[in-house]
């Protein structure tokens, strides 16, 4: 028998302290894992997308490159208009890349700053990027502009999953 | 680590009576199961304020992911029902807790009647108890039109046709519920939301603390 002994008043207090907490936890715990349902949900893989661009007509100058991809938000079907910037490398390798600021989430173009030809330029807080995709250092953007993933099928592009841009 | 907090509160804010005045008082004996069984009938009011709780908490929930609106609504209640970890069990436990708590409130009010507990000086605390009947129902029949079937738009149908059917002032509370004079659409589910979520359980919480102030303040009526 242990000197620790427990009173009836203490044994009854740490009974109704364990079946009350356990039936607050029965009735809590549906109610906070269905709030908590979109945090755990699988992200669906993205599928490769068919844009209109021709592979052939694609040059060395980043082109913008829009496409429709059928967005499903819950209970709400839409289809939503994406864009990328599309141009063929040194090598005549497709580079897609996402429009989306690496700052704050504005939209970049090419070649709208005519201070600073032939980069990605983001009007919000001056974000550049060059021909790649890399950050300009000093720019307020701390990561180089995202990439799609793409493929080519009977001449025409697809593009697919959004990936980090890799250090240039 | 626990007590601790609470004595740091407690020496500073003095906390210990604000709800010992609450908690800390006594179960007449004619009141307690233990010593008589079929003292269980004192039980319904305070299971229906336990199962009020739990609607209030799941009603909380749901309202993460429905929408009052009548081209959504229906496909927000499928989706959380259907889509939702949990979704079936939460709606399932506001759904049959509103059921369960006009069950309870009832069996209260029958125990209350039968023991004659509203009679002086509890008279006050008899009227607040209709009052609060009332707005259960109120509850039941505004969050029964919120899924948007058709179950719900016909039940809401008939139930605005019993408030015209008032003398004189019948077609303008119909109007005043619904939004409009004859739709039962888009104006009627939100105004059915709003008093559901807001006016509805404003007044609940409002007339549960009348309630519970007169019956400490008077005490439970003796035994028969």
């Amino acid at each position: 028998m242990s000197k620790h002994r427990v009173s009836r008043r203490q044994f009854l207090s740490y009974t109704l302290t364990g079946v009350g907490g356990f039936m607050a936890a029965g009735m809590l715990m549906p109610m906070v894992r269905f709030a908590v349902d979109p945090v755990l949900k699988a992200s669906e893989g993205g599928d490769y997308v068919a844009t209109k661009q021709k592979v052939d007509d694609l040059t060395e100058e980043p082109k913008r490159v829009d496409f429709t991809i059928k967005q499903v938000d819950a209970w709400y079907e839409s289809e939503e208009t994406q864009t990328a910037w599309v141009y063929k490398d040194d090598k005549g390798e497709i580079v897609a890349l996402s429009p989306v600021c690496k700052h704050l989430g504005c939209a970049v173009a090419w070649n709208t700053d005519k201070s600073n030809p032939n980069h990605f330029f983001c009007p919000c807080h001056y974000g550049l990027y060059t021909k790649d995709g890399a950050n300009v250092p000093g720019t307020p953007p701390l990561a180089g502009l995202d990439v799609y993933e793409h493929t080519t099928k009977d001449g025409i592009l697809y593009l697919g999953a959004v990936k980090p841009h890799k250090g240039a | 680590m626990l007590n601790k907090i609470y004595d740091w509160v407690d020496e500073r804010l003095d906390i210990t009576p604000l709800w010992r005045d609450i908690a800390d008082h006594e179960v007449p004996e004619h009141v307690n199961p233990a010593y008589h069984f079929s003292a269980f009938v004192y039980c319904f009011g305070g299971l229906t304020f336990f199962v009020t709780v739990i609607q209030i908490l799941s009603g909380m929930f749901l309202t993460m992911y429905y929408v009052p609106d009548i081209k959504n609504a229906w496909e927000s209640v499928y989706y959380l029902q259907n889509e939702v970890a949990f979704g079936q069990i939460v709606r399932g436990m506001h759904h049959w807790g509103a059921s369960l708590v006009i069950v309870m409130l009832f069996l209260h009010t029958l125990r209350v009647f039968f023991q004659g507990a509203y009679k002086k000086p509890r008279e006050l605390n008899w009227v607040v108890g209709v009052l609060i009947f009332f707005v259960m129902l109120g509850l039941g029949f505004t969050g029964y039109l919120l899924p948007w079937d058709m179950k719900a738009l016909f039940a809401t149908r008939v139930g605005l046709q019993i408030a015209e059917s008032v003398p004189f002032i019948g077609t303008a509370v119909k109007t005043l519920l619904a939004g409009d004079p004859t739709i039962v659409g888009a104006q009627t589910l939100t105004r059915f939301f709003a008093i559901h979520v807001f006016f509805l359980p404003a007044a609940l919480l409002g007339l549960m603390g009348a309630h519970f102030m007169m019956i400490r303040k008077q005490g439970i009526s003796g035994p028969l």
